[in-house]
C-alpha cells in the first residue's frame, strides 16, 4: 500500500482528530434538545424572541435588505432573503437548542435556545 | 517571470476555477450550509511542493478573486479570502516537514480553513455561539481533507518528473 507507507507516520494525528471530532458532533447530536424560543440577533443584539409553538411570519431588516423568518410546526425557517447567495434558505428548518440560521451580509442570526416560551396574553386563537 | 511559469500559472488557476465553479454547482448542505469538498485545494498543495510558497498564494489569492468576481459576490470573496490565507498558513509549514504526508497537510488546510471562516463569521455576527458548529465543520473538514490528501498524493506522485 503506498498510501500506507507514504502516510504511516501521520496516520495517528488523522485518526485522532477524526475521532475526536465525530465525538465530538456525536455528543452534540445526541445530548441535543428541543428549543422553546427562537432569539433573532442582529449585530450582535437581540432584537425579538419568538416562541416556536406559537406560528408567525416577521420580516427582519428594512429597505431593500430583508429576511423573512418563518416559525411553523415548532420550527424556525427564514423563507425569504434579499442577499444573492441565499444561504440562510438553504439552511433550512431548525428547531434544537444551539442551531442558528446565520446570514452573514446582514449580519442576522437566529438562534435557538431553550426553555419554556414566555406566557402569551391569552388572546382568543 | 518566465514563459513556462506564466503558462504553469495560467493552467493551474483555470484548473482550480473549474474546481471552484462545479463545487459551487452542487451545495452540499449537511446540517451547515457551505460544506464543501475542497477540490480546488488540490491544486494549492500541488503548487506548494511543485512551486514555491509565493506561487501557492499567488495562485490560490487570483482564484479566489476570480471565482468571487465571476460566481459569487463580494461577500463569499472575502471569506474565500480568509479560508485560503488561513489553510496557506498552516499547510506551508507542514509540506516543508518530512514527516508530514500530504494527506496531513490536506486534513490541516481544510480544518484550518473551517476554523478561520468560523472565527470570521464570529466577528461578522457579533455572536460567538456560532462556534457550537466546529465539531461539524472539523469533522467534515477532515473527511473532505482525506479526500483531497489521497488525489494530491497520486497527482504529486504520477507528476514527479514534471519541473516548473
Amino acid at each position: 500500500m503506498y498510501f500506507l507507507k507514504q502516510h504511516r507516520s501521520t496516520l495517528i494525528p488523522i485518526a485522532a482528530l477524526l475521532l475526536l471530532s465525530a465525538l465530538a458532533t456525536g455528543i452534540l447530536l445526541f445530548l441535543r434538545q428541543p428549543g422553546g424560543k427562537a432569539v433573532v440577533i442582529m449585530g450582535g443584539n437581540t432584537v425579538m424572541t419568538l416562541p416556536l409553538d406559537r406560528d408567525t411570519q416577521v420580516v427582519l431588516g428594512s429597505g431593500k435588505r430583508t429576511n423573512t423568518l418563518t416559525i411553523r410546526d415548532g420550527c424556525a425557517v427564514m423563507t425569504q432573503a434579499s442577499c444573492p447567495d441565499q444561504i440562510c434558505i438553504q439552511r433550512g428548518p431548525i428547531q434544537y437548542q444551539g442551531e442558528t440560521i446565520v446570514c452573514l451580509p446582514d449580519r442576522l442570526v437566529v438562534r435557538i435556545e431553550g426553555g419554556k416560551p414566555p406566557p402569551q396574553d391569552a388572546l382568543p386563537q | 517571470m518566465k514563459a513556462k511559469k506564466i503558462a504553469a500559472y495560467g493552467i493551474l488557476i483555470a484548473l482550480a476555477m473549474v474546481f471552484s465553479y462545479l463545487e459551487s454547482l452542487v451545495p452540499l448542505s449537511l446540517a451547515v450550509p457551505g460544506v464543501k469538498l475542497g477540490l480546488a485545494n488540490t491544486v494549492t498543495i500541488f503548487a506548494l511542493y511543485r512551486l514555491s510558497f509565493r506561487d501557492a498564494c499567488a495562485i490560490s489569492l487570483i482564484r479566489v478573486v476570480l471565482v468571487g468576481i465571476l460566481f459569487g459576490n463580494i461577500f463569499s470573496l472575502v471569506f474565500s479570502s480568509v479560508g485560503a490565507a488561513v489553510s496557506l498558513a498552516v499547510m506551508f509549514p507542514l509540506s516543508r516537514s518530512a514527516k508530514c504526508g500530504q494527506v496531513l497537510v490536506s486534513v490541516a488546510g481544510g480544518v484550518a480553513h473551517n476554523a478561520g471562516q468560523i472565527i470570521a463569521a464570529i466577528f461578522v455576527t457579533d455572536t460567538y455561539q456560532i462556534a457550537w458548529y466546529f465539531p461539524i465543520l472539523c469533522l467534515t473538514g477532515t473527511l473532505a481533507g482525506i479526500g483531497v490528501g489521497l488525489v494530491s498524493t497520486l497527482i504529486l506522485r504520477q507528476t514527479a518528473q514534471i519541473r516548473f
